[in-house]
């Protein structure tokens, strides 16, 4: 079993990878695994938004830059583990998807999660960040100096 | 005094129903879906999101379509849609050194760590008509490299190094918020720039341009300007922890701008900063450049009387949703106050034509 801080950076990655996931990706994932339970709400799926913000200069005081929309609900399996799930956006599937896969990777499950459900999230979110990545590499300027012609 | 005037639904009825068959436009031609909207307008999405002040591309999208393309328009949709949603709280401050780049150049330095990256920029396109985007053309993936997935540094972290640009001063003071109390003056500048990154881009645009052509001009080098995606972090408080709750594309200029000197300190460049939702490069060197002219009085410069260095004209003007409510609705019945006008003049013109005939 993990430690307090340990577990609560493993939780953090989690939610943070199952928040930015692709629309219906985590819901598809988490349909092909066996044995996923019943629920019930605490707090059924509310769309609203958070203030995102900036900091002056990149790196002074802070400033209000805008809102985004974002998912929300929490859940309870009967084994008594709580799910949290925010997601981006106002698709209601995917918040309860993220909360109910962090309540199960709070059990017995949470290895064949890890496998099935994270793993091939962060499989998407690594593809899609290298591809832009590597695009953006190509159009890298490569400075050469032309020899003078005076002397 | 109130007049009720009644008449007009049935009218008002069957106009909104030629405008949303106008906006179908002809059947033979096939709709148009959000998603087409969101992946191939989406200099159009961003604008919407920046000005609109919600960063949603799937609303912003859909919001162009309601509007026929009418930018402001969906940009108003908008802010009225914002207005119905809670609001979850606030989330850290997005740090832009983490970005993940797609586009970053610099103006003031040609070989910088993480290079010029020139991303896909219409900077170097030859403003022809392409006739093949008619055709439906196919298009071919672009190049790729080696990627670099290391963090871009700030170009002014290398001038603040040598302290030869002025440093930023950190807090975390919470910034006031414009959309839950009015905007007054004096405006320190963490609200002027939430001001300034929803005002409308045209608007900006002219501001800026005005600085640039003499109009309190502040000699601005774009020292950076870059583009890309970066993660937003916010305090469950359920959790007890932050997590990332998602992940936004902004556009960030910094300008590196004249000296600035004082007995007691040695010259140094000043700053000016431009941070906008999406690839939205115009809009984020134009809140720079006005950025930076509004903060004569803080840096000891003279107000020379130009527009860019008034606070309250660039910030009262520069919302078009505002702006667009007040201009148009002087096009909406005013008959009640026309009339008195009527009865106003006609008076005045019997007194006049009276007089004239008493003198003459």
């Amino acid at each position: 079993m993990l430690d307090g801080m340990d577990a609560e950076t493993a939780r953090k990655s989690w939610l943070s990878l199952l928040a930015k996931a692709d629309e219906g990706h985590v819901a598809e994932l988490l349909d092909a695994i066996e044995g996923v339970p019943s629920f019930t709400w605490l707090r059924p799926p509310e769309i609203g938004s958070v203030m995102v913000r900036g900091r002056v200069g990149g790196s002074g005081e802070p400033f209000n830059l805008g809102e985004m929309t974002v998912t929300r609900c929490s859940l309870k399996i009967p084994s008594g583990e709580i799910g949290h799930g925010y997601v981006q956006g106002r698709n209601k599937d995917d918040a309860r998807a993220a909360a109910l896969t962090d309540a199960l990777m709070q059990t017995a499950k949470a290895d064949d999660l890890r496998n099935h459900v994270l793993a091939p999230l962060q499989q998407q979110a690594t593809r899609q960040k290298t591809a832009r990545a590597a695009k953006a590499a190509a159009t890298k300027v490569d400075f050469f100096t032309l020899v003078r012609g005076e002397d | 005094m109130y007049v009720a005037v009644k008449g007009g639904e049935r009218a008002i009825d069957n106009a909104h129903a030629w405008l949303a068959e106008e906006r179908r436009g002809d059947t033979d031609v096939t709709e148009l879906t959000v998603a087409q909207i969101r992946e191939q307008l989406s200099l159009a999405v961003n604008r919407v999101m920046a000005e609109g002040s919600l960063f949603d591309p799937d609303l912003a999208a859909l919001a162009i379509k309601q509007s026929r393309g009418d930018l402001i328009e969906a940009i108003f949709l908008i802010r009225a849609y914002r207005t119905t949603l809670p609001r979850f709280g606030a989330t850290a401050p997005v740090d832009t050194g983490t970005m993940a780049c797609e586009r970053r150049i610099s103006a003031t330095f040609k070989d910088l760590p993480g290079g010029q990256v020139l991303g896909p920029t219409f900077d170097y396109t030859h403003r022809l008509l392409d006739f093949q985007l008619a055709a439906n053309g196919e298009v071919p993936e672009a190049p790729m490299a080696e990627a670099n997935l290391e963090a871009t540094p700030h170009v002014t972290e290398f001038l603040n190094r040598e302290g030869l640009i002025e440093e930023t001063t950190n807090s975390d003071a919470d910034p006031k918020d414009l959309t839950r109390e009015p905007l007054e003056l004096p405006a320190e500048r963490a609200l002027r720039l939430q001001a300034l990154t929803r005002s409308d881009e045209g608007f900006a645009l002219g501001m800026a341009y005005s600085t640039q052509r003499g109009y309190a001009r502040n000699h601005a080098f774009v020292g950076e300007l870059r583009i890309g995606t970066v993660a937003v972090e916010m305090d469950i408080p359920e959790l007890g922890f932050a997590i990332d709750i998602g992940e936004v594309t902004l556009t960030e200029c910094e300008t590196v701008n004249q000296f600035h000197g004082s007995k007691s300190e040695p010259p140094q460049f000043t700053r000016g900063y431009g941070l906008v939702f999406g690839q939205s490069e115009r809009k984020s060197i134009s809140m720079a450049l006005i950025d930076r002219a509004l903060r004569w009085e803080e840096l000891g410069e003279d107000n020379v009387g130009a527009p860019a260095q008034d606070a309250e004209f660039v910030l009262y003007h520069g919302d078009n949703v505002q702006a667009t409510g007040f201009l148009e609705h002087i096009k909406l019945p005013h008959y009640v106050d026309f009339q008195s006008e009527l009865e106003l003049i006609r008076k005045l013109r019997t007194e006049a034509m009276d007089s004239q005939e008493a003198a003459e």
